[in-house]
C-alpha cells in the first residue's frame, strides 16, 4: 500500500538553485548570472572597484604614464602541477605590464565558460585568481562572463586586460632599447613551465616533480629598477628564451649572442627535453624575465634579482653584439656556434 | 646529464679536432646519413669547428623528408574522414602535401593527434571503438620494430579499429642507389646508430667492399660524431674501406635480434618511392599478407588513386642525394621557409634546408663553397 498523500509536506518545486554544473542560464543575464556574481566573483575578488557593479569601473589613476595590455588564456588541462588556469591569468597580465616597467593597477576578467564545467572547477579557479591578484597587489575591477554551449568549449577561457602606471620620470623601457655591449640576463631556471604543463597533457603523461613557474615578476622588476638602468625587459611565455631574444634582436636590430651553459636548467627539465626532442630554449615560462641592460649595471641589478624570491637563479648568460643584427646566436656545449631561430610554429616532438 | 654531458664536452671536442687536422691531408666527402646526425651537427656548431678539408654532405636518412607524396596525400585523405582518428609521430603532420597538410586537415575538424609511442595509437583504437584509428607507421629501421610491434598488438587484442599506412624505408638499399647514381660524390658514410643499433652493421659490409667506400657507424652527440668522422678520415687517408664501429656503446655486428624477429614477422621488402628521389628497388617495407586486414590502404581502397602534385620549385630530391646543397635552389629562403616549406627537407629539424636556414642566415658565403667554410 502507497503512504497516505502528506499535504502539509508538500513544497512548490521551486526552480534549481544551486546547480553544480554551469548551464546555459548562467550567461543569460538574468537571475542565474546575478547569483554567480554575487555569490561567487564579487565576493572572491572583492574590492570597492568592483563593488560599484556599474557598466564601467571609474577610478583615477596615480600620477605617471598608463600602460595598458591584454591576454587571453586557453590552457589545457586546467590545472597543472604548479598552477592553473586563474593565476595564469592574473600573473600573465600583470607580467606584460610590469615589462614595460609599470606597477599593476586594476585588471578585469572576462571568463567563457563551457556548458556543463563543474561549479566546483570554477570555484577553484576564481579563488586562485582572487589569490593571484591579492599576492601581485592588483584589483580585478570588472568583469564579464559569457556561456557557450557544451563542445563549443574546452571548460574555461579567460582574458584579463590591466592597466598599469609607470610613474612619472622613469626612465623608458622597450624591445627596441638594446644597444650593443649591453648585457643579456634570465631570472632563473627556464622551461619549467612548459614541460610541467606537457607532462600532464592527454597523449602524454610521464612522472616528474617539474612544477609551473608561474608567479608574478612586477616585485622582482620594481627590485630590479631600484638596482640599476633597464633597457629592455621580456617574460619569456610563449616560445620561451628563443622568442623573446629574437623579438628583441630585431626590433632593436642588434645581434645577441648567449652561452647555452649558462642559462640556469633544472636536469628534469633538460631531460625531458632530451627524451622529446624539444630545445629548451623553446619551451614556455610564466615566472621568467629577460632582462637586458646596460653592463655596468650588471653586477648590481643581478644582486638585486637574486635577493628577490623569484630571482634567486638569476644570471647572465649572454651580451648584445653589433654584429648580425636581428640574429640570435648561442655558444653551444662543445664551443661550436649555432643560430637560435624564432619557432616556425608548435613545438612538435622529433620523430627518433 | 649523465650519459649525455660526457658526449658533448668541450676538451675531448678540441682533442678529436686536433686528431683529424693531423691526420687529414686532402679534402674528403663524407656523407652523414641520419637526419638526426645532421640535426645534431649544425645544433652543437660542429660544422664550423671542423677542419676546411671535411666536407659533410646530408644523407637521405629523415624519415619524415623522404616519406613521399603520394603517401602524405593518402594520410591527408584519410585524416580527412570523420570516422577516422589519423594518428602521427609529431613531426609529420607539417610535411606538405600536393595540398595543405596534416594541421589543415586538422584545423577543418578532422581528428588528427600526435602520439609519442605506436601504442599509444592502440590505446586510442581501445577507447573509440566507434572510429577507426589509422596510425601513419613511417621512418627508418629504428621505428620498424616498434612499428610492427603495434601491429602485432593489435592482433593479440583483437583491435579491428586499428590499421596502419605504412611507408617504411631502409638504409643499406638507399645507400647502394646513392652509390650507383654518376652525380653523386661521397667519399666516405658516416652509418646511421639507432639504424644499427636495430640491425646490426653486417648488411653494409658487402656494401663497402662492392663500392670500395669506408662506412663508420656513428652515434649522435658531438664527441660519437667526431669519433666516426676521425675514423672515417683515417681510413680513407690510407687508402682502406672497412666497416668500422665508432658506436660501440649502443651498436653489436649482429644488431637487436628480438627487434629484427618482429620486422620480419610484420613486414616485407618491397620497392618504395622516396620523396624527391625516385623509387628505390627493395628500399622499403610493407606489411605481409597476412597482416593485411591492418593496411589502411586495403581498409580504405578509395585512398590508393590518388593525383599528387609536387612544387615544381623544390629541389629537395638533389639536396638528400647531397648532389645540390640548399642554398643551390632558388627557392630557398624566398618562397621556401620553414613557415612556408614547399619541400619536406625544410619541414623537419633533421632536414637539409631547414638546418641550413639557420646556419646560412649568419654567414651565407660560408655555406656556398665546400672548403671555405671558416
Amino acid at each position: 500500500m502507497s503512504p497516505a498523500p502528506d499535504f502539509l509536506g508538500w513544497t512548490c518545486p521551486r526552480p534549481l538553485q544551486n546547480y553544480p554544473t554551469i548551464v546555459m542560464g548562467h550567461g543569460a543575464g538574468g537571475r542565474m548570472m546575478s547569483d554567480l556574481i554575487e555569490n561567487l566573483f564579487a565576493p572572491a575578488f572583492d574590492n570597492e572597484l568592483l563593488a560599484q557593479m556599474g557598466d564601467a569601473a571609474v577610478f583615477k589613476l596615480p600620477a605617471g604614464k598608463a600602460a595598458f595590455t591584454t591576454d587571453s588564456f586557453v590552457v589545457n588541462p586546467l590545472f597543472f602541477p604548479g598552477g592553473d588556469i586563474g593565476e595564469l591569468a592574473v600573473y600573465g597580465t600583470v607580467n606584460d605590464l610590469a615589462m614595460r616597467g609599470a606597477r599593476p593597477f586594476v585588471l578585469s576578467a572576462g571568463f567563457i565558460l563551457e556548458e556543463g564545467l563543474p561549479m566546483e572547477t570554477l570555484g577553484r579557479i576564481v579563488s586562485s585568481m582572487a589569490t593571484a591578484a591579492k599576492k601581485a597587489g592588483v584589483r580585478v575591477a570588472t568583469g564579464d562572463t559569457k556561456v557557450v554551449q557544451k563542445g563549443h568549449g574546452d571548460g574555461v577561457y579567460i582574458n584579463t586586460s590591466g592597466i598599469g602606471v609607470i610613474p612619472t620620470g622613469a626612465a623608458e623601457i622597450g624591445p627596441a632599447l638594446a644597444k650593443p655591449g649591453d648585457v643579456v640576463l634570465v631570472s632563473g631556471t627556464l622551461g619549467n613551465h612548459g614541460i610541467a604543463v606537457m607532462s600532464v597533457r592527454a597523449g602524454l603523461t610521464f612522472e616528474t616533480e617539474i612544477r609551473s613557474d608561474t608567479a608574478p615578476l612586477n616585485g622582482l622588476v620594481e627590485a630590479m629598477l631600484a638596482a640599476g638602468k633597464i633597457h629592455c625587459l621580456r617574460d619569456a611565455t610563449r616560445g620561451g628564451l628563443a622568442a623573446v631574444l629574437n623579438e628583441l634582436a630585431s626590433a632593436s636590430q642588434v645581434g645577441i649572442e648567449f652561452d647555452e651553459r649558462k642559462v640556469p636548467l633544472r636536469p628534469e627539465v633538460d631531460a625531458a627535453c632530451e627524451m622529446l626532442g624539444f630545445d629548451p630554449f623553446y619551451v614556455a615560462n610564466e615566472g621568467k624575465l629577460v632582462a637586458i641592460l646596460p653592463a655596468q649595471a650588471a653586477e648590481v641589478v643581478l644582486a638585486a634579482m637574486r635577493h628577490h624570491e623569484y630571482g634567486k637563479e638569476a644570471a647572465i648568460i649572454g651580451k648584445v653584439v653589433a654584429a648580425h643584427p636581428g640574429l640570435v646566436t648561442a655558444r653551444t656545449a662543445i664551443g661550436g656556434m649555432r643560430v637560435v631561430d624564432l619557432p616556425a610554429g608548435e613545438l612538435l616532438p622529433r620523430i627518433c | 646529464m649523465k650519459f649525455l654531458d660526457e658526449y658533448r664536452d668541450a676538451d675531448l671536442t678540441r682533442k678529436l679536432l686536433a686528431d683529424i687536422q693531423k691526420t687529414v691531408t686532402r679534402p674528403w666527402t663524407l656523407m652523414e646519413v641520419c637526419g638526426g646526425q645532421t640535426h645534431s651537427i649544425i645544433k652543437s656548431g660542429l660544422d664550423r669547428m671542423l677542419p676546411a678539408e671535411i666536407n659533410l654532405i646530408h644523407g637521405p636518412g629523415c624519415p619524415v623528408c623522404v616519406t613521399p607524396l603520394e603517401l602524405v596525400d593518402k594520410a591527408i585523405a584519410l585524416a580527412s574522414r570523420p570516422e577516422v582518428i589519423f594518428t602521427s609521430y609529431g613531426d609529420m603532420l607539417r610535411v606538405p602535401g600536393s595540398r595543405g597538410d596534416l594541421f589543415a586537415v586538422k584545423a577543418a575538424g578532422g581528428d588528427v593527434r600526435i602520439i609519442y609511442s605506436p601504442l599509444d595509437a592502440l590505446k586510442i583504437a581501445r577507447d573509440n571503438p566507434e572510429k577507426t584509428v589509422v596510425f601513419f607507421a613511417i621512418g627508418f629501421e629504428t621505428t620498424a620494430p616498434a612499428n610492427a610491434m603495434a601491429v602485432v598488438q593489435a592482433r593479440v587484442q583483437d583491435l579491428q579499429n586499428f590499421v596502419v599506412l605504412v611507408s617504411h624505408v631502409t638504409v643499406p638499399a638507399a645507400i647502394s642507389a646513392l652509390m650507383q647514381s654518376p652525380d653523386v660524390k661521397v667519399d666516405g658514410f658516416l652509418a646511421a646508430g639507432h639504424v644499427c643499433t636495430v640491425m646490426g652493421y653486417w648488411e653494409y659490409e658487402p656494401l663497402a667492399e662492392r663500392y670500395r667506400i669506408p662506412i663508420v657507424v656513428t652515434g649522435f652527440e658531438p664527441v660519437d660524431l667526431l669519433h666516426g668522422i676521425l675514423d672515417c678520415v683515417r681510413e680513407l687517408e690510407a687508402g682502406r674501406h672497412p666497416v668500422l664501429n665508432a658506436y660501440a656503446r649502443s651498436v653489436s655486428r649482429e644488431g637487436n635480434k628480438p627487434a629484427q624477429a618482429v620486422i620480419s614477422r610484420v613486414f616485407e621488402t618491397c620497392d618504395r618511392a622516396w620523396r624527391g628521389i625516385g623509387v628505390i628497388p627493395m628500399s622499403g617495407y610493407r606489411l605481409k599478407p597476412e597482416y593485411g586486414s591492418f593496411d589502411a590502404e586495403q581498409r580504405f581502397p578509395e585512398v590508393r588513386a590518388i593525383e599528387t602534385k609536387e612544387s615544381p620549385l623544390c629541389i629537395s630530391g638533389l639536396v638528400l642525394q647531397g648532389i645540390k646543397k640548399p642554398l643551390e635552389c632558388p627557392a630557398f629562403g624566398v618562397q621556401c621557409t620553414p613557415q612556408t616549406p614547399l619541400g619536406a627537407t625544410m619541414v623537419s629539424s633533421e632536414g637539409a634546408c631547414a638546418a641550413y636556414y639557420r646556419y646560412g642566415r649568419l654567414d651565407p658565403a660560408s655555406l656556398a663553397e665546400p672548403g671555405k667554410r671558416r
